[in-house]
């Protein structure tokens, strides 16, 4: 109990000192967490938002990407993206309707709800045996050719930070939240 | 009634239930009341005990004790099942036995893991976790650093969100508990309140996401709700008391109990507080569902309440009629477990299964249920409650709502959907054998 009224003041002054802005709720911490800045965590900062946050600077058509498709992703994804080349590397182009059946293939085309999930997902982790060896501008190339692959984009649509949030994905509005209280 | 415990007494046979299910008190008295229920029914079995003698391993000096010990030789069976044992170029499951455990806590060698990219080599010394994006002063930790915070201690299972999936087959494959229902584990997790972290980061008060990522070969990543990090979530450091397991993510993983296994992101290596879901591969695509009709389901988080009996199960086979208890696991991502029904023919009539104290928030509790089987043929199934009124769904009403696949699974390594939650039934012959069936 005599622990109470020093804890309730650090408590207090903890608050004070964070400003109204940030404490959401705050506690007396060991404060161990060294400080570091923003320009410092770049380089793992990789995690792009569907709205573009994020994205990087470059461009890339759907042309280029089929040069680097052919010299890096070929040999998992096969030929025009059918997939099949390697077990785990399903195709990248097509896809049933979801009404065919609960266990239909989720791809690209039936199922991403943002574009941007396309690029974020090879810059983080493609290819398989080298992820982050890929420069942006050919992750952004790559991405239009898989989008063009699938007509979700033109042939010579450029992809950049700015058009790449704009490709409506066909299953965008299709889904829904079980639990949004839980949000 | 036969709940008496004094010595000397043993409580009369007492069923509850069809096909010869045991009020449960009579584990209450345990081995007396287990015979009680046994002389009651006239079922002993087997032959009178032999005279005793001393073994040979009584009568010579033991082997030395290694510094880690591991199971018995005799044991050896007792492993994971794994999915991908050439280590080929693609992601890797291995499956805990649970036919093959009992009690609560799986141990930590025997936990389930599933890897995208292989199981990194993680250096702890040079291991490092950022908390940035919407906060006051982004912050690196250390293994180190952490190490010195006050540490929360938890049980919690940690189910992948895939766990039971090949009974979406519209033919029940016959395979063990172990193979159906091994992605899900449950161990004790120390480590530091993800709350903690972020308050010492000064969140933003309007941030409701934030993203985390491991330092694995694909950066798996997911994008949790702040109000989450909140409630239970914790960096954690250790499990069952030792630093975590390679395959759970080690030196330090995120735990949100009870959400789907995939979002207690291991091997984190950083936390970005964000403004909106990031719409991850792994949350668009594979922890994703589609519903019968063609709708889908995204950001379901939640592990729904389940149970299955791992004792007897496939692959166990009675010995002859008698005396035997029926033992299994349930857990909900809501909460405590409140209530575990048994059922001995196929559904007809339940009986309420012994819940094993303590049943703990967002963990496994253990239910027993005594049983006398008269050699006929039975359907063990087994269904649960969770403290918020949530049952476990019929197998009709599951399919109903969730839908099964048109052709038959050839194997239980497939995914065809995911949050299977519904009962699973073992069907026993006059011979004794175990099948899984739908009932």
């Amino acid at each position: 109990m005599s622990m109470r009224k020093p804890l309730l003041a650090l408590t207090l002054a903890f608050a004070f000192a964070t400003g109204a802005a940030f404490a959401q709720s705050p506690a007396p911490s060991p404060g161990l967490g060294k400080p570091i800045s923003e320009p410092d965590i770049k380089a793992w900062d990789i995690a792009v938002l569907p709205d573009g946050t994020n994205l990087p600077a470059g461009s890339g058509t759907s042309a280029q990407g089929a040069k680097v498709y052919a010299e890096k992703c070929i040999a998992c994804h096969a030929e025009g993206g059918k997939g099949g080349g390697s077990p785990g590397a399903g195709p990248l182009v097509g896809g049933a309707p979801l009404t065919n059946g609960i266990d239909t293939a989720k791809t690209i085309a039936n199922y991403y709800a943002y574009a941007t999930t396309v690029f974020d997902y090879i810059r983080r982790a493609m290819p398989y045996n080298a992820p982050r060896s890929l420069k942006d501008e050919e992750v952004y190339a790559l991405t239009a050719y898989i989008l063009a692959l699938n007509k979700l984009i033109g042939e010579n649509d450029v992809m950049d930070a700015k058009t790449l949030p704009q490709v409506k994905m066909p299953n965008r509005d299709n889904f829904i939240m079980p639990y949004p209280d839980r949000i | 009634m036969s709940t008496s415990h004094r010595r000397g007494r043993p409580p009369s046979l007492d069923l509850v239930a069809g096909n010869g299910l045991i009020n449960r008190r009579a584990l209450l008295g345990q081995g007396i009341a287990v015979a009680g229920a046994m002389g009651a029914a006239g079922a002993i079995t087997g032959a009178a005990a032999e005279p005793l003698k001393d073994e040979q391993w009584s009568l010579e000096f033991g082997s030395i004790m290694p510094p880690v010990q591991t199971a018995s030789k005799y044991e050896k069976d007792v492993a994971r099942s794994l999915s991908n044992p050439q280590g080929e170029f693609r992601n890797s499951h291995a499956r805990t036995p649970h036919h093959l455990l009992s009690g609560t806590v799986t141990p930590s060698g025997l936990h389930f893991s599933i890897n995208h990219a292989g199981v990194p080599d993680i250096d702890p010394a040079e291991h490092k976790l950022v908390i940035h994006g919407k906060v006051r002063q982004p912050l690196e930790f250390t293994l180190e650093t952490l190490s010195r915070y006050p540490l929360t201690s938890r049980m919690a299972f940690v189910e992948c969100a895939g766990n039971s999936a090949p009974m979406f087959s519209n033919q029940p494959l016959q395979v063990t508990a172990g193979a159906i229902h091994g992605l899900v584990s449950n161990s004790e997790w120390a480590g530091v309140k993800l709350s903690t972290l972020l308050d010492e980061a000064g969140i933003d008060p309007q941030a409701k996401w934030l993203v985390a990522e491991g330092a694995d070969a694909q950066f798996l990543d997911r994008s949790i709700p702040v109000k989450k990090a909140y409630d239970d979530a914790m960096v954690a450091i250790y499990q069952n008391g030792e630093r975590l397991m390679p395959g759970n993510g080690y030196p330090m993983r995120l735990l949100v109990p009870g959400y789907q296994g995939n979002m207690n992101v291991k091997f984190l290596r950083r936390i970005k507080v964000i403004d909106q879901p990031a719409y991850t591969f792994f949350e668009t695509k594979n922890y994703s569902q589609i519903l019968p009709g063609g709708k889908t389901w995204r950001f379901h988080f939640l592990m729904e309440v389940k149970s299955f009996i791992t004792h007897p199960s496939f692959g166990h086979n009675l010995k002859g009629p008698g005396f035997y208890t029926i033992s299994g696991v349930a857990y909900s991502g809501t909460g405590r477990i409140a209530k575990v029904m048994v059922s001995a023919d196929g559904g007809k009539s339940w009986g309420e299964a012994a819940l094993q104290d303590p049943v703990l928030d967002k963990a496994f509790t253990r239910f027993q249920m005594p049983w006398r089987w008269d050699g006929q043929p039975a359907v063990l199934q087994s269904r649960a409650w969770d403290e918020a009124g949530n049952v476990q769904p019929l197998r009709a009403e599951f399919v109903a709502a969730r839908g099964e696949t048109k052709q038959p699974l050839t194997t239980p390594l497939a995914f065809p959907n995911q949050h299977f939650n519904s009962i699973t039934s073992w069907g026993i012959d006059r011979t004794g054998e175990i099948k899984h069936v739908y009932a």
